[in-house]
């Protein structure tokens, strides 16, 4: 699992021989740690005039005692140290509301762009262009992505470029989105566009009135931002390695009280997880026909329901489809999707999932790109993204939310097993120069089942590194 | 003085490993491993992490001297808190259900609100020890006076002392081994080769098929890869069965083979229970209750009884007082510890004369319907590590009646040296 290739790239030899030779030089991502601020150093804050979010951040800002400005440094750089670089650089681009308009992301960021201290941050405020009633406000908010993503590609060091569109009304639900995008929590998430709904509501659709009358069921801001999954209960599926494994611990990490899932093989990793965690295994085959009754009774039974489902459990059979036998197709297909529905509408139907509740499920940027020799498996994780955009108003109703994200290129037994050539075109093929870790997975994860986060609804977030394949 | 009433010890659930067969996949496995390992399943299932436990009783037949605290050392290994007092206990292969029920009892008379039973048995890592003319030599020679006295006595070492001394599967009293008592007890009742393959093949068909509906997906923790009992044979039957030569009883008609017979395992297993207020404290449902145990020895040196035959004692008497009929239990799980030793109890229980004269009853007990009898396979096919026998039954029998909804279930168990332990579980 270990990435040699950067251990020696950051090594003083081979730093000197990568830049000689002008091979890709993979910077050391910032990771969280507990305890660690959300942001440690100075965050530069502009927006173009008649921006609604620049106020709301800037105070969000101070709440963090970040060293915050909002005055953009004559010659660029906000000081003559390292240590002065800008850890993050946040644009509210609200207030653009013509093409010519789009001027303003030149303005700010073009002096300050090699102000970008290694692992920085950049945040593009805007509005769902599918919210904006004028043709011209449109096309400039619409416009907002490609800035962000050529950012990403070019400021390097680990820095990461994201766009946040917050719909009218619902700048007060940002805080737990821009403490992801913000922090190091967010170490190999790039180039995402991001919605901030309402809470209540599902992307391009009217804000429900019962919505805009009770908006704090869904928004809670957490007593401890450090333990914001305090009192909740998460089940984890495929939580024996890997990825789930990853969630399981954040998540308890977070404050959850774990339900680490996975098949009855795999329950000896299983209970060792669950042990580490002071978790719940459950052993179960989800595939199996009593699967999702037997699942509502557990939970039911033991804890009153359950608050946060993550839907992780996955497969891969890979063969190209000419040369693949059915049961392939039809593993891949059940254990990846069709499962999660079937418990999803026993969960949903039965009330297991408490109101407030979250899903999120694991797609993949496969399902994205697709892949060869993955018909089956692109067909499964698409379909997840599906069951995203057909549940995210149901979920809504229910002061719930529904998401997807979906790991690029991520170290784990599966990707150690690939043929060199393979795995290093994965790793490398992508703005961050590596391969992301399971805990960058998890942490995206944890960010969704936030009970801060009742704004996110409907989005599918990669965790790709912004990888070049797969937009 | 008036007698509190006593409460009710619930099951709810229990966690074992996957049973191996002698010198496989367990072969490096100590008992102390093996029992931490099932007590660690028990605690993830339940999310039991730094739980303090009333008592934790467990045991095992086999083993090493510096096991003595076994269980305790255990508890410590496990993420239970360290603060769950434990204790051994050994009553060969009823020693898991030995444990249950003295959990189950302190429970109900109200000194503990929850407890683990559970047992263990390695017949891989098997304790050796020195010869005992060498050992004595030993100690001599460590309390003699300066070095002339310890060489003298040193020199006296001879080379057949060095040969160690092995556990032996044989009676101290007798020189049989178990499967030779029990060859004996099968002529006696004349069970047939036929009979025991028969059952023998159901024991491993009911298995696999328990395994494979999930029924043990909440029992069971793999454990060093292995995740079925490597015992399990799910394609056996009668045929295949009738291949086998016999191994115990002597001349053209004996009828115990390897196959009906259990084979030398390594395993543990474990049992949680508790008080109904514990359980709901916790949240956790109530599977079943123990209601009922009794224990019962038999003469098998002098009195002419066969050595695994007390549970057939033992069952009337629990009987009596539970006001039950054998016929009154919804599942029989009756520990197979060779095919015959089962079938000649089920025999002596319908037998009019034995039911008069031996157990002093008006009449037969009668028969055990065959179709509630072990119904999801029992130790032929799991393999029978001595101490762990019984928290398997006990946690299999609970799930079935809590499957059930309601019922009874009955559970009998033959022990080495004449023992037998038998108890009722209600739902």
């Amino acid at each position: 699992m270990s990435d040699r290739y950067q251990s020696f790239a950051l090594s003083t030899i081979g730093n000197v021989l990568t830049k000689q030779v002008g091979l890709p030089q993979p910077p050391k991502l910032a990771r969280y740690e507990v305890g660690q601020p959300v942001v440690s150093g100075p965050v530069l804050v502009g927006g173009a005039p008649g921006g609604r979010l620049t106020d709301p951040v800037v105070s969000l800002l101070k709440g963090l005692d970040a060293d915050v400005r909002t005055d953009v440094p004559r010659d660029g750089a906000s000081g003559d140290g390292p240590s002065d670089k800008h850890v993050a650089l946040v644009f509210d681009a609200s207030g653009i509301s013509s093409s010519a308009k789009l001027r303003e992301l030149y303005d700010f960021f073009s002096p300050v762009a090699r102000s970008i201290a290694p692992s920085g941050r950049v945040i593009v405020l805007g509005t769902p262009p599918e919210d904006c009633t004028d043709p011209s406000q449109r096309i400039a908010q619409r416009a907002l992505e490609g800035f962000t993503r050529a950012v990403g590609k070019e400021f390097g060091k680990g820095s990461t470029a994201n766009l946040v569109y917050v719909r009218e009304g619902a700048e007060w639900a940002v805080e737990s989105t821009l403490r992801f995008f913000l922090s190091a929590r967010s170490a190999y998430v790039s180039a995402q566009v991001v919605r901030v709904g309402v809470p209540g509501s599902a992307p391009g659709q009217p804000v429900a009135r019962s919505a805009k009358a009770a908006p704090a069921a869904s928004v809670v801001e957490p007593a401890d931002w450090d333990q914001p999954l305090a009192g909740k209960v998460a089940l984890v599926t495929g939580a024996a390695r890997g990825i789930g494994a990853a969630i399981a611990s954040t998540l308890a990490r977070d404050g959850a009280t774990v339900v680490a899932l996975d098949v009855p093989a795999s329950g000896e990793a299983l209970s060792k997880v669950a042990n580490r965690i002071a978790g719940l295994s459950l052993q179960l085959d989800i595939t199996a026909a009593h699967a999702p009754r037997t699942l509502a009774e557990y939970l039911s039974s033991r804890f009153g329901g359950v608050d946060i489902v993550v839907h992780n459990a996955g497969v891969t059979r890979d063969k190209t489809i000419a040369r693949m036998d059915e049961s392939k197709w039809d593993m891949v297909l059940d254990i990846n999707l069709s499962s999660q529905e079937r418990i999803n509408d026993v969960l949903l139907a039965d009330k297991v999932l408490k109101d407030g509740g979250r899903i999120i499920a694991v797609s993949s940027v496969s399902g994205i790109a697709g892949n060869r020799g993955q018909t089956n498996y692109a067909t499964s994780k698409a379909g997840v993204i599906g069951l995203v955009d057909a549940f995210a108003p149901l979920l809504a109703k229910r002061t719930g939310t529904i998401n997807a994200v979906a790991p690029g290129f991520i170290e784990t037994d599966m990707t150690a097993a690939m043929p060199v050539f393979v795995r290093e075109g994965g790793r490398r093929l992508n703005s961050m120069l590596q391969g992301g870790l399971p805990v960058d997975v998890a942490e995206t994860i944890a960010w969704l089942a936030s009970p801060a986060s009742g704004g996110v609804n409907g989005n599918v977030v990669r965790v790709c590194g912004q990888a070049l394949i797969g937009a | 003085m008036s007698t509190p009433s006593p409460r009710g010890a619930a099951i709810l659930g229990g966690n074992r490993i996957p049973f191996a067969r002698s010198n496989k996949q367990y072969s490096e496995a100590s008992n102390q491993a093996m029992l931490t390992a099932a007590l660690d399943g028990l605690v993830s299932r339940f999310g039991l992490q730094g739980e303090q436990i009333g008592e934790v009783v467990a045991g095992a037949v086999l083993k090493h001297s510096r096991d003595f605290n076994l269980t305790r050392e255990a508890v410590l290994g496990s993420t239970l808190a360290s603060s769950s007092p434990a204790y051994d206990v050994q009553q060969a292969c009823a020693t898991s259900l030995e444990a249950t029920v003295l959990v189950a009892n302190k429970i109900m008379l109200g000194q503990i609100e929850s407890g683990v039973a559970g047992g263990v048995d390695t017949t891989s890592d098997a304790p050796v020890s020195l010869n005992d003319d060498l050992r004595r030599l030993l100690l001599k020679a460590n309390s003699a006076k300066g070095w002339v006295d310890r060489l003298k006595l040193l020199g006296q070492i001879r080379p057949d002392q060095i040969v160690p001394e092995t556990p032996q599967n044989s009676e101290p009293r007798t020189g049989l081994s178990m499967g030779e008592h029990a060859a004996i007890t099968a002529k006696q009742w004349g069970i047939t080769r036929e009979a025991q393959d028969e059952l023998a093949a159901t024991s491993h068909q009911r298995l696999a098929a328990a395994y494979d509906r999930g029924f043990f997906s909440d029992l069971v923790t793999p454990f060093l890869g292995l995740q079925r009992d490597s015992n399990l044979r799910g394609d056996s039957t009668a045929e295949k069965l009738s291949t086998l030569s016999p191994v115990f009883g002597k001349g053209p008609d004996a009828t115990m083979t390897a196959g009906n017979s259990t084979p030398l395992t390594d395993g543990a297993s474990t049992v949680l229970l508790a008080s109904d207020a514990w359980a709901a404290e916790h949240s956790l449902p109530v599977l079943a209750y123990l209601t009922h145990a009794q224990a019962a020895g038999v003469d098998y040196i002098h009195g002419g009884e066969g050595l695994l035959m007390a549970p057939t004692y033992a069952v009337p008497q629990m009987l009596a007082k539970a006001g039950l009929t054998l016929q009154d239990f919804d599942f029989y799980e009756v520990h197979e510890a060779f095919a015959s030793q089962v079938l000649a109890t089920l025999k002596a229980w319908e037998d009019p004369a034995f039911c008069k004269e031996k157990l002093g009853l008006d009449g037969p007990l009668g028969s055990v319907d065959r179709q509630k009898l072990n119904v999801n396979g029992s130790s032929l096919a799991t393999g029978h590590p001595f101490a762990a026998t019984g928290a398997r039954i006990v946690a299999t029998a609970a799930k079935l009646l809590n499957e059930k909804g309601s019922g009874r279930a009955l559970i009998s168990v033959c022990a080495a040296g004449g023992n037998g332990l038998t108890a009722i579980l209600e739902k």
